[in-house]
């Protein structure tokens, strides 16, 4: 691994961090909106289904989990399991291709 | 007078367990004066390391009560409140006898991460102008009286997980010499020092800033070199 790759992961997962932190506390906040207001299912889905903004909002929350999450999960395997080197890499490329796809169909579920 | 009842750990590579003393409680005493007391009034054979006895040297750092210090100025009034001292030598350094590491690997490390100043300047130059209260100049300042006393290596679980990690000592050195103006080599030592042996297997856990006697936060010293190195990643120079 060189360091140039370290450092520009370092920044990835910075950036990607502040990302989540504004996704959360957006997410958070509608699902307590729904919850407070007693949304049914056919009311939200009536709010979500064409709906641009939510699906811009909800792909940039995934991008951003699918940046921070393996990049994360690389340090605890390093540090944890002493596990390094490409078998470790293409795992968490293969689990970032799984959130991925359970993204992508939760959030297309909710907008076609 | 009242006594402290005080456990020392006695042992070498190997292993070894904590022995029992009895000490006399004393005005002003330092944690430093209770294992020389038992050294000299108690067990001659007990292996300890000290030099200046006011806080420069670095050299009589131990485990305190489960928490790494200083001894030479660590009062017992401050970290004994029922009586009870136990005094192990520091973590994550290899015993070599009783209350002794060898810190050879702490040092080395401080030249892996390139803690030597190299300068541009020859004999016949003039001196180098460094403005007091310029930025760069105000962070060394801030970080450059380390004495070298391990007590933030010691306290630092990423040293714990990770033997090749460079640690805080090692890291704080190379980040005063990255905002040192006069330096010439901080484009190889950037790269000594980023990596997941380095800098960025920092977890800002601020174990070492909350230990480090001297006050300083390595911490804030690792994060520099994490936002150089990534510039210098940008860049293509690094």
């Amino acid at each position: 691994m060189s360091v140039r790759r370290e450092a520009l992961l370092w920044g990835a997962q910075r950036l990607s961090a502040a990302l989540l932190a504004l996704c959360v506390v957006v997410h958070l906040a509608t699902m307590i909106y729904a919850a407070q207001a007693g949304l049914s299912a056919a009311q939200i889905l009536a709010r979500t289904r064409g709906n641009v903004a939510w699906l811009s909002f909800y792909s940039i929350f995934l991008l951003a989990v699918l940046v921070h999450v393996p990049i994360g999960l690389r340090a605890v395997l390093s540090e944890w399991l002493g596990w390094r080197g490409a078998s470790r890499d293409a795992v968490l490329v293969a689990f970032a291709a799984a959130l991925a796809w359970l993204g992508a169909r939760a959030i297309l579920g909710v907008f076609l | 007078m009242s006594t402290l009842q005080v456990r020392v750990w006695r042992g070498g590579p190997q292993g070894g367990d904590f022995h029992p003393y009895q000490v006399p409680r004393r005005a002003s005493q330092s944690v430093l004066d209770v294992v020389t007391h038992i050294q000299r009034m108690l067990d001659p054979s007990l292996a300890y390391r000290f030099a200046c006895r006011v806080g420069m040297c670095g050299s009589c750092a131990m485990t305190v009560n489960g928490v790494a210090r200083w001894t030479c100025r660590t009062h017992v009034d401050k970290v004994c409140a029922d009586g009870r001292l136990e005094l192990a030598p520091l973590a994550n350094l290899p015993v070599i006898r009783d209350l002794v590491t060898d810190m050879s690997e702490f040092f080395d490390k401080w030249t892996r991460a390139r803690g030597r100043f190299q300068g541009r300047r020859g004999r016949h130059d003039d001196f180098e102008r460094v403005a007091p209260d310029s930025p760069a100049r105000k962070q060394v300042d801030a970080a450059i009286e380390c004495i070298g006393c391990a007590v933030c290596y010691s306290s630092c679980d990423v040293v714990a997980w990770t033997p090749g990690y460079l640690g805080p000592a090692a890291l704080n050195r190379a980040w005063t010499l990255q905002r040192d103006v006069r330096d010439a080599a901080q484009a190889e030592r950037l790269r000594a020092v980023a990596g997941d042996a380095g800098c960025h297997a920092c977890h800002t856990q601020l174990s070492c800033t909350e230990r480090c006697p001297k006050r300083i936060s390595p911490t804030s010293g690792i994060a520099g070199l994490k936002r150089d190195a990534l510039a210098a990643a940008l860049k293509g120079e690094l």
